[in-house]
């Protein structure tokens, strides 16, 4: 029972990772930039429904709206001022620039917020389920956050599939030039990402924030890193290899912690992950570079 | 022939240039400090300052010129720092004088920085790009974690390891000593560091470095970073000469933090994060991919920055941030390049190749 209780974390808190680890892929497959900024939107979105829930007395509903609608917006806001300038320029230059965000985003919520942690009240009001006799307890807020990965799943895979932005985006992520040759606005699109994958940054902010209710500036970073690693182990650039990832990368977190150790539980992931990237170079589900000469 | 002559000759002009500033900053902090002129904070700066510096010439030969972008450099500096301590506080009863027990302990430290690198290098040479980014920042966590847990306690009858607790270390009551405990980090150090040491440091991997990138192996390595393909026809061996240039900046990185352990009274595991790694590649971004001088400068540059802004208080770091974004925006701005370029060199107009990751 504990297994199948271990395993259900896992997944859990493996869902959370895929949600950040899509927005990163995104961004990756159609700016080619790591944007490391990206674990500091997901504080961002924390910390709106924390202050809408805790100030304002908002329901759970609308506080999640406003944290999904102020990311989106500081997304496109961020992409417009600091990534879009940089467009031509070496692509050290423009993850330095996101480090500097990153920065920038970090002390800005220090200054507003304060260092000291604050508790974060769940959003989600499911009873635990209790299962086998009350063996097998699954959190309500477990059942939410796999439900979501599986809604934001399906959703974005039809989006990117059937849509005419979503085929947008795909025609710029393969080839920039002849998108733009077909009469697609590559800024528009590029924009249009940006702030879909900092929506799911909020999401994933607010799940985070409901399953570990300790909330500071920095709490986005490790996730931010974590979900970065597991959007690497899927294939970057890939939309269901950062799904697999962030799912895999969960349950090796926490059957790391439970059976093996709980401070090297961090280690044994990004173990596992250079063991992964000896076998397969680009991930799960990359596509296979090809030289040319 | 002649061509060759000149060339060589502005790369030894400006090699030269190079240790003369860093000599010309020695020789002037020294004449303020002993004038009093330089505040204490300024003072407590002065040897992170020059482990910084030598963390930064050390990437430089990673991601500049060796064109590999590393996310974990902290690793090695921590390896160095710990490695460095413990044996510094082994030879303390048998090695009396100072100076040379921190050299000791700083050549002990960089051979184990280097030997970890040799099991870090083996995935640098399968892969590519962001994937070998991720791999090296994967190593940095892992050495952070695995230090982190880590306990080492001395007694008359030698060195005890334990990954579980301080109480499993077994130490002799009367004789045991506790070097580093876990997540508290190693503890009791006796500062050896000086600004000597650390200038001694720079001139040193200074020597190492820029003699590395004007011999041949050096230029193999640059022939590699440009055109891998290209390289190898000519029987270049990729393999040989990036276990060359990471081993030699994973070695030159243990000694720095070595050097820079060695300035405080205690240490923590979690001082040589991911954070670290990073803020050693904006020294090397800000200062020019391969130019070792914008490295050095711009490592002193950057560590003095957030101690000048102290006026502004909390917003310090945000200003920072600021500078760092706006720096990187005007850098890259396709006008100020055609004017750094026009000012550069007015006659010839021929513009610096820039290298892409």
């Amino acid at each position: 029972m504990a297994i199948l209780m271990n395993l259900i974390n896992g997944i859990s808190l493996g869902s959370v990772y895929a949600i950040i680890a899509l927005g990163y892929t995104m961004v990756y497959g159609i700016a080619k930039m790591l944007n490391f900024a990206h674990g500091d939107v997901i504080m961002v979105g924390g910390y709106m429904a924390f202050c809408s829930m805790t100030y304002l007395n908002w329901g759970p509903v609308p506080a999640v709206l406003l944290a999904i609608a102020v990311c989106t917006v500081l997304g496109i806001v961020v992409e417009r001022l600091a990534y879009k300038p940089l467009r031509q320029a070496p692509s050290l230059a423009v993850l330095i620039t996101a480090i500097g965000v990153s920065y920038f985003l970090q002390n800005a919520a220090l200054l507003i917020w304060g260092s000291d942690p604050k508790v974060f009240t769940s959003v989600i009001h499911i009873p635990s389920q209790r299962l086998f006799d009350g063996q097998l307890i699954i959190t309500g807020t477990a059942v939410a956050t796999v439900l979501s990965c599986v809604v934001i799943m399906i959703a974005l895979s039809l989006f990117t599939g059937k849509t005419k932005m979503g085929k947008a985006m795909r025609a710029v992520s393969e080839d920039k030039g002849a998108a733009q040759l077909m009469g697609i606005n590559v800024n528009f699109t590029i924009s249009m990402t940006f702030a879909i994958g900092s929506g799911l940054a909020a999401i994933a902010g607010v799940l985070l924030c409901s399953a570990y209710p300790t909330l500071m500036p920095t709490t986005g970073s490790m996730p931010g890193i974590k979900a970065f690693t597991a959007a690497v182990f899927g294939g970057i650039g890939s939309i269901p290899g950062a799904m697999i990832g962030g799912i895999l990368l969960g349950i090796i977190e926490i059957f790391g912690k439970a059976y093996i150790s709980t401070q090297l539980s961090d280690a044994i992931v990004f173990a596992v992950l250079i063991v992964v990237l000896l076998v397969k170079p680009t991930g799960l589900l990359g596509k296979q570079i090809r030289e040319k000469v | 022939m002649k061509k060759k002559f000149r060339a060589a000759g502005k790369t030894a002009r400006s090699n030269f240039l190079t240790f003369g500033i860093v000599v010309a900053a020695y020789i002037i902090i020294m004449a303020l400090q002993s004038g009093g002129m330089i505040s204490s904070a300024m003072s407590g700066l002065m040897v992170p300052i020059c482990a910084y510096i030598v963390m930064a010439v050390s990437l430089n030969l990673t991601v500049g010129i060796m064109g590999n972008l590393s996310l974990g450099h902290a690793g090695f500096m921590s390896v160095g720092a710990f490695v460095g301590v413990i044996t510094a506080m082994s030879l303390q009863a048998s090695i009396p004088s100072g100076p040379l027990r921190l050299a000791l302990s700083m050549a002990v430290g960089g051979l184990c920085a280097g030997i970890v690198s040799l099991i870090v290098v083996i995935p640098v040479l399968r892969l590519q790009g962001d994937y070998l980014a991720i791999v090296t920042l994967a190593f940095g966590e892992i050495i952070k974690n695995i230090v982190n847990c880590l306990y080492v306690g001395l007694d008359k009858n030698g060195l005890h390891f334990t990954m579980k607790n301080a109480m499993a270390l077994n130490l002799d009551a009367a004789t045991g000593k506790k070097i580093m405990q876990g997540p508290m980090g190693a503890v009791g150090i006796t500062k050896l560091s000086s600004l000597t040491a650390g200038f001694i440091l720079i001139i040193l991997s200074l020597i190492v470095v820029l003699n590395l990138i004007n011999s041949r192996a050096g230029r193999a390595i640059m022939s590699l970073r440009d055109n891998r393909i290209a390289a190898e026809s000519i029987g270049i061996s990729p393999a040989r000469y990036k276990i060359m240039a990471f081993v030699t900046s994973a070695v030159l990185a243990g000694m720095a933090g070595t050097l820079y352990a060695m300035n405080f009274s205690s240490i923590l595991a979690k001082k040589f994060d991911f954070n670290t790694s990073i803020l050693v590649l904006v020294f090397v971004v800000l200062g020019g991919m391969g130019n070792i001088r914008g490295s050095i400068i711009a490592a002193a540059v950057l560590t003095v920055l957030p101690e000048m802004l102290r006026q502004f208080a909390d917003y310090r770091m945000l200003i920072y941030a600021i500078v760092l974004i706006l720096v990187m925006l005007i850098t890259n701005n396709p006008r100020t390049k055609q004017l750094l370029a026009k000012i550069r060199s007015p006659k010839s107009g021929k513009e610096e190749t820039e290298h892409v990751l």
